[in-house]
């Protein structure tokens, strides 16, 4: 099946937040902390403004706790006298004019009485920036399988590394923003996002406001990538103090430069690796210690840690593991949720840190991955026995075979020893992604979906997942269509308005078409059944009883519904960390082919081959074109997407000089999959949307070190970057000669 | 506030409005002219979510004040033929569809200067318009497959 909505985004018809029709509204706007830590002693207004004109709202205005909920309670919807980072949030301003706004905004002074921030998360803080217990550290987590410390004292060779992986922006394409009005007493919130419930909930939370007199509706979603997971609730509260202010909808929408600086981005991480092996290249214990940059709030970092540790050993078999995470305060602008959550990061030192491996043992990588690639029977470092019968190394083999790895192997050197100025190399990655919440997040979620019956026989499905361009509107038409057996014409998708639709979890954690999906399926047997029929009535019989029931109970409303239940035999211990992480993994292998050229130290991407096992595929073209999509993403995040930091904040906040790549800075991407069908995913599905982010960064840098001999271990792999270690290499050996 | 008074032909009808002297042509379309297909993605001429056409060339919206278009042609997403975009929506050009409406009107001109590709690659010309969700192969298939068409 083609794309839902793909017409009407085609032809522009397809209406976001800031394409809404509105009248008589006010625009809102943010005014911002400029400095990352201190007490707020005075805030300024411009005397050449008519402050009579606006809307200003400050802490006082919140009706209830001052807190935008998530995990932890720490993070004000509005800075009360105190400001953690740059850009916090002090002042909103709304007025109809957005210039005279804007104009409004640049005229406040907000005067921070400066204290010490603490900006470097790799150093230990100094006793002056101690700000969250009495180490800043946000969170600590541990896995412990086996006993490492014995393991690594016996182990013929112990090889260690450190890696470094930067921020990322999103770069959605729609930037955020909501609409926030009074309908008769009911709060109403539209905008862009991914959790209607998270931002429902954030607005009863801190507007102390029960839930029948809030409601969120999500309009068409221009990209997310995380970004759109937890922050959507600031902006709401923020939309919706000015319009209980004002009494007139409200319309705040960020620009580029505001987006960037001021939401979420990619965690930065230092992995540390000590790793003992057999002279065979098999690993008998890894140590792991892996440490994320939280920023100045808690948000979502002690989740991210959670998934980076689980996924920092590997897809490998060892029976001695012990991985240390902490996720650290600092007082720049607060990380989030983006796509792969803390896997990226730690996967990308896992793997980079096989090569290593492999070439301090002087042994090939790919037999290094080989001997040590899980096997079912095998289990994960939480103690996570696999037993899926995914066959990983026939996964790493139609990887190797697609991209011709060993005839380029052959190619590259016969190139490199000619060519003046270009080497070529090429460089594999393999990896794993859990989908669906950690442990027992899932569990805690409770989602529900709803399947309705309308009266002219048509299927509606009801919940509280999202379309942001991966195709939950697609994917779940065809999953109530197969189920049923009827005419995806014959399916609608519901608007995701908390006022219609249950709770079915936030769209995230590639949750949605694995396991809201397979809630879909039971929903619409639970229709089936309340109709009076069994679940092989298909089609037109399934219609006509719908029909049917409508015409015998006039007004009633018909649906089916189903809830989470937990997969038979997982168990997660939360206190150990021990335990089935996630109900399913999805296995990959990806190989990187670059061109390096000596002269500028610019690394070009000229083949990349993606293959991975993600279960059974449901349609192709969006299945292909997430891999795709997120493999270019990666490029970005391996050689171009670089934050320069400024007291904690974002100083290139422009995509003038934060570069994403163009379809001309990468190659075709090859994608293959390999199909296991997981009895528990919908229509045999499992989670992919992530899957893709992990592995591009380490088989680049690890190609990028197979074609010049430097030995990358941080990144973005910028040309400057690439340059100074060549640079530094070279002279190291000028000076061992 | 001044005015200015400004004439142009839109989508092949003649308009005339009085538009802020510092006013984007961007704006205009969207906010005065409820034009909202062509989007804003990044405000700086980079991203090409704004593509329209200004006598017959693609040009951002974002950095072209709207008084400077006086007398001359323009045209957005909205004049396209929906019926020349199968082969985008076949491919898998549009995911969360915000550079989508840009991206179809540079792969349409693309279209209409087919002599463009005995010197540049659809890759090439397709480098103004990001895209943060396809990785591009959807949108490059498109384009191929559009011009196979033509």
């Amino acid at each position: 099946m083609r794309r839902r909505e793909a017409l009407a985004k085609l032809t522009g018809r397809e209406r976001y937040v800031d394409d809404l029709p509105l009248d008589d509204f006010l625009w809102g706007m943010t005014v911002r902390s400029p400095a990352p830590r201190g007490r707020v002693t005075a805030i300024r207004f411009g005397t050449d403004i008519a402050w009579s004109e606006f809307v200003v709202v400050d802490h006082r205005d919140i009706p209830g706790p001052n807190v935008v909920a998530l995990i932890e309670q720490d993070q004000p919807v509005l800075a009360a006298g105190y400001v953690r980072h740059v850009h916090e949030p002090v002042l909103l301003l709304a007025h109809p004019s957005r210039e005279a706004l804007r104009r409004a905004a640049r005229s406040i002074e907000v005067v921070v009485a400066p204290e010490p921030p603490a900006l470097d998360f790799r150093a230990p803080p100094g006793p002056a920036e101690i700000q969250y217990g009495t180490d800043n550290v946000l969170k600590r987590l541990q896995i412990v399988k086996g006993d490492v410390e014995r393991a690594l004292a016996r182990a013929p060779v112990v090889v260690s590394g450190t890696y470094e992986t930067g921020a990322q922006e999103h770069v959605y394409l729609e930037p955020q923003g909501m609409i926030a009005s009074l309908e008769g007493g009911v709060l109403v919130v539209k905008g862009s996002m991914q959790c209607p419930y998270y931002v429902l909930k954030a607005l009863q939370h801190a507007l102390a406001r029960e839930e029948a007199l809030v409601r969120v509706i999500q309009t068409p979603t221009g990209g997310g990538f995380g970004g759109k997971e937890e922050f959507p609730s600031h902006i709401a509260l923020h939309a919706a103090l000015l319009a209980l202010k004002s009494g007139r909808p409200v319309k705040l929408i960020y620009d580029r430069g505001e987006d960037m600086a001021a939401t979420t981005k990619r965690h930065p991480a230092l992995v540390r690796h000590r790793t003992g092996l057999g002279r065979d290249g098999r690993l008998l214990a890894q140590d792991i210690e892996v440490v994320i940059d939280g920023g100045a709030y808690v948000t979502l970092s002690p989740v991210v840690l959670s998934r980076a540790i689980i996924h920092a050993a590997g897809p490998y078999a060892c029976d001695h593991v012990r991985i240390s995470g902490r996720a650290m305060f600092t007082n720049a602008v607060p990380f989030g949720a983006f796509r792969g959550f803390g896997a990226p990061q730690s996967q990308f030192a896992g793997e980079r840190h096989m090569d290593v491996i492999a070439r301090t043992l002087g042994m090939d990588a790919v037999e290094l991955r080989r001997i040590n690639l899980l096997a079912d029977g095998q289990s994960t470092a939480t103690g996570q026995v696999i037993r899926d019968g995914t066959d990983r190394l026939a996964v790493m083999e139609r990887a190797l075979a697609l991209s011709r790895y060993r005839e380029k192997q052959r190619e590259h050197a016969a190139f490199n020893a000619t060519h003046a100025t270009l080497r070529r190399g090429s460089g594999l990655a393999t990896f794993y992604h859990g989908a669906g919440f950690t442990g027992g997040g899932e569990v805690a979620l409770q989602s529900r979906v709803r399947v309705a019956g309308r009266p002219d026989g048509r299927i509606e499905v009801l919940s509280a997942n999202i379309e942001m361009g991966q195709g939950t509107l697609t994917v779940f038409t065809e999953l109530a269509a197969a189920r049923l057996g009827v005419a995806p014409e014959d399916v609608t998708v519901a608007e995701a308005d908390t006022a219609r639709v249950p709770n079915s979890g936030p769209t995230v954690a590639s949750r949605t078409t694995m396991i809201v999906g397979g809630l879909l399926e039971r929903a619409a047997d639970d229709l089936r059944r309340r109709v009076g029929l069994d679940d092989t009535a298909r089609g037109a019989t399934v219609q006509q009883a719908i029909r049917r029931w409508h015409r015998e109970h006039p007004g009633e409303p018909l649906f089916g519904e189903a809830a989470y239940e937990k997969p038979p035999g997982i168990a997660w211990d939360d206190t150990t960390y021990r335990g089935d992480a996630y109900g399913a993994f999805a296995w990959a292998a990806y190989v990187a082919e670059v061109e390096v050229d000596l002269r500028t130290c610019a690394t070009c991407v000229i083949d990349f081959v993606a293959v991975q096992e993600v279960g059974k595929v449901l349609n192709p073209t969006l299945a292909k074109g997430q891999v795709q999509g997120g493999v270019v993403q990666g490029i970005g995040w391996a050689l171009m997407e670089e934050c320069k930091w400024r007291e904690g904040a974002m100083a290139n906040n422009q995509l003038t000089n934060y570069l994403i790549p163009t379809s001309d800075d990468v190659p075709s991407v090859r994608v293959a999959f390999l199909e296991n069908p997981y009895p528990h995913g919908a229509g045999g599905a499992k989670g992919l949307g992530e899957l893709p982010i992990d592995g591009p960064a380490p088989a680049i840098v690890n190609a990028v070190a197979r074609a010049t001999g430097a030995d990358p271990r941080a990144i973005p792999l910028t040309p400057e970057r690439l340059m100074e270690l060549m640079i530094n290499a070279e002279f190291g050996m000028r000076n061992a000669e | 506030m001044t005015t200015l008074a400004v004439t142009f032909t839109l989508n092949g009808e003649p308009v005339s409005l009085g538009v802020d002297p510092a006013a984007r042509l961007l704006d205009t379309l969207r906010y005065q002219l409820a034009l909202t297909g062509t989007k804003e993605g990044c405000g700086e001429g980079e991203c090409g979510a704004c593509t329209v056409y200004l006598d017959g060339v693609p040009v951002n919206s974002c950095l072209v004040p709207t008084y400077q278009v006086r007398g001359q042609r323009v045209e957005t997403v909205e004049s396209l033929d929906p019926g020349a975009l199968e082969p985008f929506e076949r491919c898998g050009a549009t995911q969360c569809g915000a550079c989508t409406p840009g991206v179809v009107m540079t792969a349409s001109w693309i279209r209409e200067h087919p002599e463009l590709l005995d010197i540049h690659s659809i890759r090439e010309l397709m480098a103004g318009n990001l895209c943060r969700c396809t990785g591009y192969d959807g949108i490059v298939d498109s384009v191929a497959e559009a011009l196979r068409k033509t």
